[in-house]
């Protein structure tokens, strides 16, 4: 297969997702105006395992296609594959949610899948142009789920608040584009790689990686870019603040990872230094003093994604796979805990601070039995996936050097202890308030439940198959073939 | 020919226009506004390069920024309007329910 043609098979997995998204929002009409919503968000589901099964298709056709636009490798397929999943578990969550909310269910799952679309795009494009267009697809959507309750003024003013700041970001992100793209005289990112590997670094290359860096750090709310995070979280449904929290982070993550790695652009490190040990700091610091439990999570999520940038500072090979594995954990963990908070907060989520998860080990066992695993995977304790992950980059840190960023990493996560364990008390030692309620779960909740706690299990246990695939992966990404593209006169 | 570097400087001047517009001004459509300030001036920059570079790809990343401007406008404009029924207010310091 040559390159330089169009083939679908490189881009099924989003030809998928897309044809179910419109789909769905054609099929939302044909509906009673009365009629339950949740054929369409069982529609949305099974859109996620066709696209989950044309990723695996997909992965046996590796490399170039639309003229050096998209590249598939086992890297590309990881994320694909992280990206559709975290959308599976979202819709499953949010059955009966939308039911409740009073949302236009057509909008909301073609948003979720479209959004995925965006985010798969961005993990196998290998150039800026389309990197820029799928982050752009992602981020819109997210924006509208964000303030999908538009009767809800909180909900409006956080879509607001994430839409003015993150098109800011956007444009920062592309006037960075514009000066490597002024300095290299492309927007390839292979062909970067050999502008750059020939000679002396122009200046503009490090304004440009600062700049991008700027739109990218906003986007994955690493400090300092994290101010909205809290606001757009607290505000934002339930569902969708796991959806969000999780896969475009991914997404975010791979672009960081392709545009810093392949091109081997200089004067990033210290950026990622200073950035990983203030979203660490500020992250958990602001966790401490939350009681509402989205709000905690919010800040929650800054720290974690500090933890990942410390990744980076490692060797190119194992920072690639630690940052894998990291993500992997913190998705199935972090969408399984909002998968609960979404079940547990009830209508116009009333029940979202920490005294209503008062006596929920009594109340409601299986959701404090799986909140507990997810809040202890975060805090990184050994058996669950949050601590192989926590040890490997801390570890992969450490060779590379970096003792300063591992210890402000350990001691955070001493800290992280205290914030994410007295939610864990809160469930099983206090009294259940009176009228507390017991609503067993629906089952495709519980499918997506016991789906992310399997999974955070399962990776704190017998983790050796996913970290031989992300060290492949790495080794993949890294060996890509540099290929030069004539671009047009 | 003008020289590659004021139309550099242009797009610069024009970019902290921008920067300084959305962090001063109140209004959301002027904040709104001012993003779009930022999107062109990197547009022009996109523009300059390609000339000087004789390669047209920096054209075509225009065509592709203004394309997406227009479609975060429609979702931006959208949401603007969601918060003006639900608060009755344009100004961003009233949109306050959610502490920072």
């Amino acid at each position: 297969m040559t390159p330089n043609e169009i083939s679908y098979s490189h881009i099924l997995p989003e030809v998928v997702l897309s044809v179910f998204g419109m789909l769905i929002m054609l099929a939302e009409p044909m509906l009673g105006e009365r009629a339950s919503r949740k054929p369409l968000g069982y529609l949305a589901f099974f859109g996620t395992l066709a696209a989950g099964a044309a990723t695996l298709y997909q992965a046996q056709y590796p490399g170039f296609a639309f003229w050096h636009m998209v590249h598939v490798d086992a890297f590309s397929t990881f994320f694909h594959l992280l990206v559709i999943g975290v959308a599976a578990v979202v819709i499953l969550s949010s059955l009966d949610y939308v039911e409740e909310e009073t949302v236009h269910a057509g909008e909301y799952y073609g948003l979720v899948l479209l959004g995925a679309v965006g985010m798969c795009l961005m993990s196998s494009a290998v150039e800026l142009v389309l990197i820029f267009v799928a982050l752009e697809i992602s981020s819109i959507a997210t924006y509208v789920l964000t303030g999908i309750r538009r009767k809800n003024a909180a909900g409006a003013e956080s879509a607001l608040k994430y839409f003015l700041l993150g098109s800011f970001a956007t444009a920062f992100f592309l006037f960075g584009v514009a000066m490597m793209y002024g300095a290299t005289g492309s927007t390839d990112i292979p062909n970067i790689a050999l502008t750059l590997a020939k000679g002396s670094i122009p200046g503009l290359v490090y304004v440009g990686m600062a700049l991008m860096f700027v739109g990218l750090g906003f986007k994955i709310a690493s400090a300092p870019f994290h101010v909205w995070t809290p606001d757009v979280y607290e505000g934002a449904p339930a569902p969708i603040v796991g959806f969000m929290s999780t896969a475009p982070k991914a997404a975010v993550f791979a672009v960081m990872l392709r545009i810093i790695l392949q091109t081997g652009a200089p004067g990033w490190l210290y950026l990622i230094w200073g950035s990983a040990a203030l979203s660490m700091t500020l992250g958990n610091l602001g966790a401490l003093l939350q009681t509402n439990v989205k709000r905690m999570l919010a800040y929650s999520s800054i720290a974690q994604a500090g933890y990942i940038l410390v990744a980076f500072t490692a060797a190119p090979q194992e920072a690639t796979s630690a940052v894998m594995f990291y993500m992997l954990c913190y998705a199935a963990m972090n969408v399984g805990a909002f998968a609960v908070i979404t079940f547990y907060s009830g209508k116009d989520e009333r029940r979202v601070h920490l005294e209503d998860f008062a006596g929920l080990g009594a109340t409601n066992p299986l959701l404090a039995l799986t909140l507990t695993i997810f809040l202890l995977s975060l805090i990184g304790i050994p058996l669950t996936g949050g601590f192989l992950a926590k040890f490997y980059v801390f570890q992969v840190a450490l060779k590379a050097n970096m003792v300063w960023l591992t210890i402000i990493g350990v001691l955070n996560s001493a800290v992280a202890a205290y914030y994410y364990l007295r939610l864990v008390v809160a469930m099983y030692m206090k009294p259940a308030p009176e009228g507390a309620v017991r609503v067993a779960a629906p089952l495709p909740m519980k499918i997506a439940l016991l789906a992310a706690a399997a999974l955070t299990l399962y990776l704190g246990i017998v983790p050796t198959g996913v970290l031989s695939y992300t060290t492949e992966a790495a080794a993949q990404l890294l060996t890509a073939p540099a290929v030069k593209v004539v671009t047009g006169q | 020919m003008v020289p590659i570097s004021y139309y550099l400087g242009l797009s610069a001047a024009l970019f902290i226009c921008g920067i300084a517009g959305f962090l001063l001004k109140r209004n959301i459509i002027t904040i709104f506004m001012s993003i779009e300030l930022m999107l062109n001036a990197v547009n022009l920059s996109f523009v300059a390069f390609a000339a000087q570079l004789h390669n047209l790809a920096g054209q075509v990343f225009v065509f592709f920024v203004m394309v997406v401007a227009a479609a975060e406008a429609a979702v931006g404009l959208a949401i603007i309007i969601a918060v003006y029924r639900t608060r009755n207010t344009l100004n961003v310091d009233q949109v306050d329910l959610l502490k920072l």
